[in-house]
């Protein structure tokens, strides 16, 4: 008996470095100056799965995430394949210039840290991190962002408030900054979406115009455009 | 009280460590540090570049309001205010570039300063054919740096958030416009610092712009290395 209480407490004091379980303090700022993120997912995950990888085709629940904001779908295969979420730590949109905190307590195996927001207003952008492996030594880490496509729609850069937001719709589905204009003819045309690889990809940047209603664009090139990064993530291992 | 403790603490054994690895009697060996800059960009000069160590507060961060110090920087790229402050909290000692930093041009500077373990960089430079974007680094850790150790970055452009983005001759202190450097009000909107989005230029639509397509830049806009050569 003696004997197998000492070898569960080797167990136990071996298990932090094996497993490489880790509490997390998770900061995620907006480094744009126009663009709001939709509810973000936040995920820890085994190295094997991810929410979405550069150069792959978007399934539909990376595609209801970029188009629409939707990350309902991304949530439940995240948990499906051993992972754990957090879903909406900023209670709504995360505007230009704001931050997040939250917190997470990783479970065994769950080595890996992803992120996917959509970017509004865009037609299939958003926010990602894929896989960072979460250090196992304490300490602060700062990991910025880039703005990706999904590939699954034409960067029209028309409005279709309330609509656009439904994979396969095109359109932009809102506007969160009330700078998008209306009347525009579109930067490419809305089908087929041939104009750009049907895989993620780096986001080229949003064109616009000064037009607020007419033009190519209803996006307006003064408020709507990015360079990378578009977002810093701060993890505190503990 | 308890934190003030741990620091306390902490800072008498990095002090300890200092002088066993220096070996002799004094407490506080000189380093120096070489920081060379290369300008990525096509046609956005950088202010004369000021370079900073201190232990205190941090210059700046994503997110932040910047403080005037700051926009005196961004706007009109003088750097003395930022200098004064850095100095005022914890200042280890400070150099400034001798002239702007052309595009495709690079410089070195060298700092020499006490030994200190909690010794943090911070640097910045205008990109003077805009409105308020700069360039640099606030606060990275330097004093754990082994004599020939490099760290190398590439810096992004950013947006400090005082003054609207619009591009026009009369607010450009550049070569590209000639206009007026720092103004003390914040006409931006959002008054945060954040990465900058670039500008867009005359030649991309934005017709009361004075800039060109030539001024356009993307990230990084600034690489950088730093090594201690003592």
């Amino acid at each position: 008996m003696k004997r197998k209480l000492m070898l569960a407490s080797l167990v136990a004091a071996l298990s932090p470095l094996s497993s490489q379980a880790a509490s997390l303090d998770i900061s995620v700022t907006n480094l744009t100056g126009g663009i709001y993120f939709t509810p973000l997912l936040i995920a820890a995950h085994p190295a094997t799965t991810h929410l979405f990888q550069a150069g792959k085709a978007a399934g539909a629940a990376v595609q209801a995430m970029a188009e629409g904001g939707d990350t309902a779908a991304l949530k439940t295969a995240a948990e499906a394949a051993g992972g754990q979420t957090i879903a909406n730590p900023a209670g709504g949109l995360l505007g230009p210039a704001l931050a997040t905190q939250t917190t997470l307590t990783t479970t065994a195996g769950n080595t890996r840290l992803s992120l996917a927001a959509m970017m509004l207003p865009t037609n299939d952008g958003f926010v990602g991190l894929d896989g960072w492996e979460i250090p196992t030594a304490p300490g602060t880490y700062t990991i910025d962002l880039n703005a990706y496509d999904a590939g699954t729609e034409a960067n029209t850069e028309l409005m279709n408030a309330g609509a656009g937001g439904a994979p396969g719709v095109p359109g932009i589905p809102g506007d969160p900054s009330g700078k998008a204009g209306s009347g525009g003819t579109g930067v490419v045309a809305a089908t087929p979406n041939n104009a750009e690889p049907n895989v993620v990809h780096i986001h080229r940047g949003a064109l616009g115009d000064t037009n607020a209603t007419g033009g190519t664009s209803d996006l307006d090139s003064r408020s709507h455009r990015w360079l990378n990064p578009v977002a810093r993530v701060t993890v505190v291992v503990k | 009280m308890m934190n003030n403790m741990i620091k306390v603490g902490l800072g008498l054994l990095a002090t300890t460590t200092l002088v066993a690895c220096g070996g002799g009697n004094s407490p506080e060996p000189m380093q120096t540090l070489r920081i060379t800059m290369t300008n990525l960009t096509a046609g956005q000069p950088i202010s004369p570049v000021m370079v900073a160590l201190n232990t205190g507060a941090t210059a700046w961060s994503a997110g932040a309001v910047a403080s005037t110090a700051l926009e005196k920087l961004a706007e009109s790229g003088d750097a003395s205010a930022l200098a004064a402050s850095l100095a005022a909290a914890g200042g280890l000692g400070a150099a400034n570039g001798k002239a702007p930093i052309g595009p495709g041009a690079s410089e070195s500077i060298e700092l020499s300063f006490n030994a200190n373990a909690a010794a943090k960089l911070t640097l910045a430079g205008m990109l003077v054919n805009t409105n308020d974007a700069f360039t640099g680094l606030a606060a990275v850790s330097v004093g754990g740096l082994a004599v020939g150790e490099q760290l190398t970055q590439q810096l992004a452009a950013w947006d400090a958030g005082t003054e609207a983005n619009d591009e026009t001759a009369a607010t450009i202190p550049g070569p590209a416009g000639g206009g007026e450097g720092f103004n003390a009000a914040r006409s931006d909107g959002l008054n945060l610092i954040r990465v900058h989005a670039g500008v867009v230029s005359a030649d991309d639509g934005l017709a009361t712009s004075v800039l060109k397509s030539t001024h356009r830049f993307d990230n990084p806009v600034l690489g950088v290395l730093i090594e201690r050569i003592r």
